[in-house]
């Protein structure tokens, strides 16, 4: 049977107990929040990465990166080849102000040119200043943490896999012509 | 001599009355803060916020005291003052210690105190009135039918006390007090509390400050130190029901431990019934008009009744 009020008694209980447990509260200017690895706080550029490939500025949905590059025409190295030519990278800028912290950027990037950094804290008072330019991009490379390890449970990278398929398959080979081998010299007497 | 004793015991009482009030209201911040899993005020005064109030004392007095244009202007500027005084003088009369640690010994203590606590809705009314706003009145009206419903059963409470002490004087009834009247009056305590904690207007019987429904009740067009003194009227309300409370049924000053220590036991006593104030605020969600007045008329009047007569059948069967 129910008592009565002992409902009423739950709930003070309740309060009770959440009291002395730890608060939830995060004081942050004080105390940094603890981000995880993967947070979206700012994004980075490695420009000795960058091909100037542009994927990154045609696939943002808000066009917030600005992209100039010129072309120079490198000296062919032996007379009989052509002479190469290759972007340089003129204007690399990412104007936060517009940005919606999508990722696909960074997604897209064939040369792992853009990273994640879980800075947050570059508020401005001028709009115009969250317009970060490549400089500034590269600086923000030195906050971009090492990626996390892999979940245990995850499945295997691919390469890894691919790596492991080919030296078992090599080790299989191995321990097949070692077994040849050693049952070669038994074969005559086999039926013995 | 006589006059420099009375000023000192006057004196003494204004100034628990100035601080023990903040004290609790700091304490609520703090227990109702960490209940809810928060951490409550942490910078004013530096050390976890111990001058909030202050610090909110400061700030209502830099606001502009505003009179609504159609508001009845003296009974609107009056009403805090009325609130917050009668909580002042019912002070004076709490004994606190033993041989005669009290601000002012009435013989007729309880009759006083029941008496004067009834002024303090009067400001609240008041101020519903004057306002010149309808929540205001709803909030005062409700005031009104809440102090009707539960000054009852409170009255009740307290006069089994006094029939059970023989007396109706504040200090003759702790120094009546034996440790079996605990189970004795456990009904006519529980029935007091809440139905002072009723008159606070304190949640869950906070119906007419509730402010999904009507803002702040009576208190809606008040701003700056008014608004302050309304506030402070409440914590003083807290400070001096919990202590009446801790006088009537816990037994006072009684406690291990030389008298000389007996305000103490008061003061710890009182303390511990204000944390329940708090305690139930933050527990419980606000009760509905019609289940308040249900509650008093058909919960806690029943009660009070059945404590009484308990009383007086244990009463008559020990003498």
């Amino acid at each position: 049977m129910r008592i009565p009020g002992s409902g009423l008694a739950k709930g003070l209980a309740v309060t009770l107990r959440t009291m002395t447990k730890k608060t939830v509260t995060a004081q942050y200017p004080d105390v940094q929040p603890e981000l995880p690895p993967r947070t979206r706080g700012v994004i980075a550029l490695l420009e000795e990465n960058c091909t100037v490939c542009m994927l990154c500025a045609r696939e943002c949905p808000d066009w917030c990166i600005y992209i100039d590059s010129h072309k120079e025409t490198l000296p062919a190295a032996d007379p009989n080849a052509r002479a190469r030519t290759r972007n340089v990278l003129d204007r690399f800028a990412i104007d936060f102000s517009l940005c919606m912290y999508c990722g696909i950027c960074i997604e897209v990037c064939p040369f792992d040119a853009l990273f994640w950094s879980p800075e947050f804290e570059y508020a401005e008072t001028d709009i115009l200043e969250l317009t970060h330019e490549r400089d500034r991009l590269r600086e923000w490379m030195w906050t971009v943490p090492p990626p996390p390890a892999h979940d245990p449970a995850a499945e295997e990278p691919k390469e890894i896999g691919m790596a492991r398929k080919a030296a078992d398959k090599l080790a299989a080979a191995a321990a097949a012509a070692a077994d040849a081998a050693a049952q070669a010299p038994e074969a005559p007497g086999g039926d013995r | 001599m006589n006059l420099i004793d009375t000023l000192l015991r006057c004196l003494g009482t204004l100034v628990a009355f100035l601080t023990l009030p903040l004290v609790i209201g700091q304490t609520e911040h703090k227990v109702m803060a960490h209940m809810q899993g928060r951490l409550g005020p942490m910078y004013a005064g530096g050390f976890h916020g111990w001058a909030q109030l202050v610090a909110d004392g400061v700030k209502f007095a830099q606001k502009e005291d505003i009179v609504p244009a159609g508001a009845d202007r003296r009974v609107f500027q009056l009403a805090p003052a009325v609130a917050l005084l009668p909580y002042l003088v019912v002070l004076l009369v709490i004994p606190v210690g033993p041989n005669g640690l009290v601000g002012q010994a009435v013989d007729a203590g309880l009759f006083f105190v029941l008496a004067v606590m009834g002024i303090g809705v009067l400001g609240s009314l008041m101020a519903g009135w004057a306002s010149a706003n309808k929540f205001s009145l709803l909030g005062g009206l409700r005031t009104a039918a809440q102090l009707m419903s539960y000054e009852l059963p409170m009255l009740l409470a307290a006069a089994s006390v006094a029939m059970a002490a023989g007396t109706v004087s504040l200090t003759g009834i702790v120094e009546g007090f034996h440790w079996w009247w605990l189970p004795w009056q456990a009904i006519g305590a529980f029935v007091f509390f809440t139905a002072g904690l009723a008159e606070l207007q304190r949640p869950p019987f906070d119906m007419p400050v509730a402010d999904s429904e009507i803002i702040f009740g009576a208190y809606t067009e008040y701003t700056g130190l008014r608004f302050a003194l309304f506030l402070l009227s409440e914590y003083a309300g807290i400070l001096v029901v919990s202590a009446l409370t801790a006088v009537l049924f816990l037994g006072g000053w009684h406690g291990p431990g030389p008298d000389s220590l007996g305000w103490l036991w008061t003061l710890l006593k009182t303390f511990a019934l204000a944390f329940v104030v708090i305690w139930l605020r933050v527990t419980y969600p606000r009760l509905r008009e019609d289940q308040l007045m249900k509650f008093a008329w058909t919960g806690l009047i029943p009660l009070a009744l059945l404590q009484l007569a308990l009383t007086g059948i244990i009463k008559v069967a020990i003498s």
